[in-house]
């Protein structure tokens, strides 16, 4: 009993602590925060950092909740906040699958331009990894080869037909003349993992993913797809200055459902703005290659969905729907 | 060797600080509560709690999170012993015996029996993770598709092999499972797939818990209503200190399968792929095979409530590995201790342990004394969770409806899932009416999607080729262990047969 007493005046001293400030919309009940894939990938990692810093900032009167919902390539995340229209204690974190999804499986009926824009937190940058015990493949020239010697057995692991990472992943097939044999995992780290125990060849993961691997040197990057280096990776080069002509990004965002009231997606968008300016989500970019310079929300973040979704469209019609969903 | 002693030693010491004490008191108590309410998982719980860790430093943080996390391991036994409602996946193996012991008047065993197994099971996974943790994280990576396909046969052959079930009836009910587990969304294509009705509901797929729950909570009640008619007054309380000790004498009973239970648990919660669901499952059709008297095994037999709960916290001990050790989380609840190493600043990687000594040797003190203080609480607390069975059924009844009501409503939030839950309950009934067993369901439900994914990457990487799954060393030796279970009963069934002629010819 002590104990519950304990817990009651802990969560009241935390509703009190909550900003007055704040315009008068609040959430009521704690606020479900769904990531559109698997625990310990890139996406999963975001937003328990932030679900962390909101309660260890008092930044929210109720907690968030991260749930993963990884299904369908993050079908069953879309799915689930399309079915929660006009909620105002639900959120999603997205990714890029947030565009590809929709647009490979029509049937769904998704319109992700429906969805109330919060705001981007980052874009991520993608890299090429091998494992570090693969000593003759030491740049792109010399993966290329062996990929090609491997004739359609090289293993590339991904996070599911139709992701962000199998779409890259037929770009360097088409602007590099190989064909690779795709295998999805239900999350980025469960990738990374299976890139260090040798079960895989390659895979494009983002740095959070293979971060500690890297540090561990159990795996090497070769390649990465941003326009410019970007830290920690200096010594990377870009896929451009390879005179391959590939540039792709991952971009890290979070939205409502269609209908949220506007004063809740006001509230929303303060609280992430307040976030993407903490100290705490700044190091988080520099230390794990992500790009936070510049905070977008509202209009400006829904024309920049708009954009992407149409740069999407464009992307899979010109690998092919086929070739990044499998057989 | 010493190293490790000392580090060992200095965790020790840490997680004997009053305050980091204090927070494994406190956390193994929020967590048995937690996981003993179906409903109130263990993972709104841990989010819930999250606040009251930013109050201390990170590393009683993450001893009263991992505390929680232990406490409600042990925790989800009594719900499925006292009431046979699952509190968390990971208990619905308590349940096929737990529930029969409950009924026949031995819930005080059945609670004894669980708090001592999963304490000798919490123990030895400890034990082996303090001296082992690095070779095992090594030996986790070597685990590929293809082994992961096979280790989900020998769970199949576990329950197909042995036993005095009915074999055909058994195959059948797991086939049941298995179009259960294909529901929603193709693992591979990421199309939808056999949504009944085409109601877009069943695109998210039939949840685990739904299942279990209806099956056994409500499947259950139907049963038991019928044949006692609601006139059976369940238990006396008693529950004295020579009751203890009589019980603790039972413990040679089920001490093989406990440490089977251990050790198998913990290897399987290192796998990241696995977790503490299927250890609990297979643990429980092992000691079944293995048993003298298999036959008692779902009526009522103790060693059918240790030999899961010894699983599931071993289980949930080693999935500690694979999350410190390659930052992959073996379950929800993982993934909260996880969110919360990254908010504050401990990366989980290869380095981790080199990296943070005082953090990780910290937690893994904490985790023997978490698990002493749980048992202790445990069977002290036993003597209230049977004052539950000392309620006339027909008041009992109305209570187990509305907890697995408000139980499977709170874990997905859907009212759909509610009502599938209620005919998943008649469905269960059904087959129980019928004689079908409906264990073999329950674990073709967890291990179908796992079994499906690893049996399309394994052939996807081997570009269509079956070969695969015996050309590689510890795929090949666990599918033969399964041939060998599944083809044991047949086998000595013959030799007896054959015995028999031969005394018939003398």
């Amino acid at each position: 009993m002590k104990f519950l007493k304990t817990l009651t005046m802990s969560a009241a001293a935390l509703a009190m602590m909550a900003p007055a400030a704040m315009a008068e919309w609040q959430p009521r009940k704690p606020v479900e925060f769904i990531i559109m894939a698997g625990t310990g990938g890139g996406a999963d990692q975001i937003a328990r950092l932030l679900q962390g810093l909101i309660q260890s900032k008092g930044l929210s009167p109720r907690p968030f909740i991260p749930i993963n919902k990884p299904g369908g390539s993050g079908a069953e995340a879309l799915s689930y906040i399309k079915g929660k229209e006009g909620d105002n204690h639900t959120l999603l974190v997205a990714l890029n699958s947030f565009y590809t999804t929709p647009i490979i499986q029509e049937e769904l009926e998704i319109d992700v331009t429906t969805f109330a824009p919060i705001g981007r937190m980052a874009m991520d940058t993608f890299l090429l990894w091998v494992n570090s015990e693969q000593d003759e493949i030491t740049d792109l020239e010399s993966y290329v080869a062996a990929v090609k010697a491997a004739d359609t057995t090289w293993k590339v692991g991904g996070t599911g037909s139709g992701q962000e990472d199998s779409i890259l992943t037929a770009m360097m097939e088409k602007e590099l003349g190989y064909k690779v044999t795709y295998i999805p995992f239900p999350g980025g780290g469960t990738v990374a993992k299976n890139l260090v125990g040798n079960q895989i060849d390659s895979t494009v993961n983002n740095p959070s993913e293979q971060m500690e691997f890297w540090r561990a040197k159990n795996t090497k990057p070769l390649v990465q797809f941003n326009g410019e280096r970007t830290e920690p990776f200096m010594d990377v080069p870009t896929a451009k200055e390879l005179g391959v002509d590939i540039e792709y990004y991952m971009q890290r965002s979070i939205s409502g459902p269609a209908g949220m009231d506007p004063e809740a997606v006001a509230w929303y968008q303060n609280l992430f703005e307040e976030l993407f300016n903490s100290e705490e989500w700044q190091d988080y970019c520099k230390s794990d290659g992500l790009t936070c310079d510049k905070w977008i929300t509202g209009d400006e973040l829904a024309a920049f969905h708009d954009a992407q979704l149409k740069r999407h469209v464009e992307l899979i019609e010109a690998v092919g729907a086929d070739s990044i969903t499998s057989k | 060797m010493d190293s490790i002693f000392n580090l060992l030693v200095a965790g020790l010491l840490q997680s004997f600080e009053p305050l980091n004490l204090a927070m494994i008191f406190l956390g193994c108590l929020a967590g048995l509560f937690i996981g003993a309410m179906p409903g109130l998982g263990s993972v709104n719980g841990v989010a819930i709690l999250l606040p009251v860790t930013f109050l201390v430093p990170p590393t009683s943080a993450i001893i009263f999170l991992a505390a929680l996390y232990y406490g409600a391991m042990y925790g989800g036994a009594v719900s499925s012993i006292t009431l046979g409602i699952p509190g968390a996946s990971t208990a619905v193996a308590t349940v096929f015996d737990g529930r029969p012991m409950a009924q026949s008047g031995r819930a005080d065993q059945a609670l004894m029996a669980a708090a001592i197994a999963s304490f000798v099971g919490g123990t030895i996974s400890v034990i082996l993770f303090t001296g082992f943790a690095p070779p095992l994280a090594a030996f986790a990576l070597k685990f590929g598709p293809q082994e992961e396909f096979a280790l989900m046969l020998l769970a199949f052959a576990t329950f197909i092999g042995l036993g005095g079930d009915d074999i055909p009836k058994t195959i059948f009910s797991i086939l049941i499972g298995l179009v259960l587990a294909a529901v929603g969304f193709d693992i591979i294509s990421g199309k939808p797939r056999l949504i009944f009705f085409g109601m877009v509901e069943f695109q998210r797929g039939i949840e685990f818990l739904v299942l279990a729950i209806g099956i056994y909570g409500i499947g259950e009640m139907i049963w038991t209503l019928e044949h006692t008619k609601g006139a059976v007054q369940m238990h006396k309380v008693d529950f004295g200190f020579d009751k203890v000790k009589s019980n603790l004498r039972q413990v040679k009973d089920y001490i093989g399968s406990t440490f089977l239970g251990s050790f198998l648990g913990f290897f399987v919660g290192t796998l990241p792929a696995a977790g503490a669901t299927p250890a609990a499952l297979m643990s429980y059709g092992l000691a079944k095979s293995f048993s003298k008297d298999g036959d008692s095994f779902g009526k009522g037999n103790v060693a059918g409530v240790a030999a899961p709960e010894s699983a599931n916290n071993a289980a949930s001990t080693g999935s500690m590995l694979p999350m410190l050790t390659l930052g992959i989380p073996g379950s929800p609840t993982t993934a909260i201790l996880l969110g919360g190493m990254i908010i504050w600043g401990l990366r989980p990687g290869p380095l981790l342990f080199s990296e943070s000594p005082d953090f990780v040797w910290g937690l893994i003190g904490s985790m023997y004394v978490a698990n002493f203080v749980t048992v202790v609480l445990n069977i002290a607390l036993i003597p209230i969770f049977i004052r539950v069975l000392a309620m006339p059924f027909t008041v009992l009844a109305p209570i187990i409806f509305i907890l697995c009501v408000v139980g499977v409503f709170a874990t997905t939030d859907r009212m759909f899932d509610t009502w599938l839950m209620l005919l998943l309950g008649c469905m269960g009934y059904l087959m129980r009416k019928l004689n079908y067993p409906v264990a073999p369901a329950v674990l073709a439900i967890v291990l179908g999607p796992l079994t499906e994914r690893s049996l399309r990457q394994s052939l996807i990487s081997s570009q269509g080729d079956p070969m695969t799954f015996i050309e590689r060393p510890i795929s090949l030796i666990c599918i033969l262990i399964a041939v060998g279970l599944v083809s044991y009963p047949a086998i000595s069934g013959f030799m007896k047969r054959r015995r028999a002629e031969m005394e018939a010819a003398e």
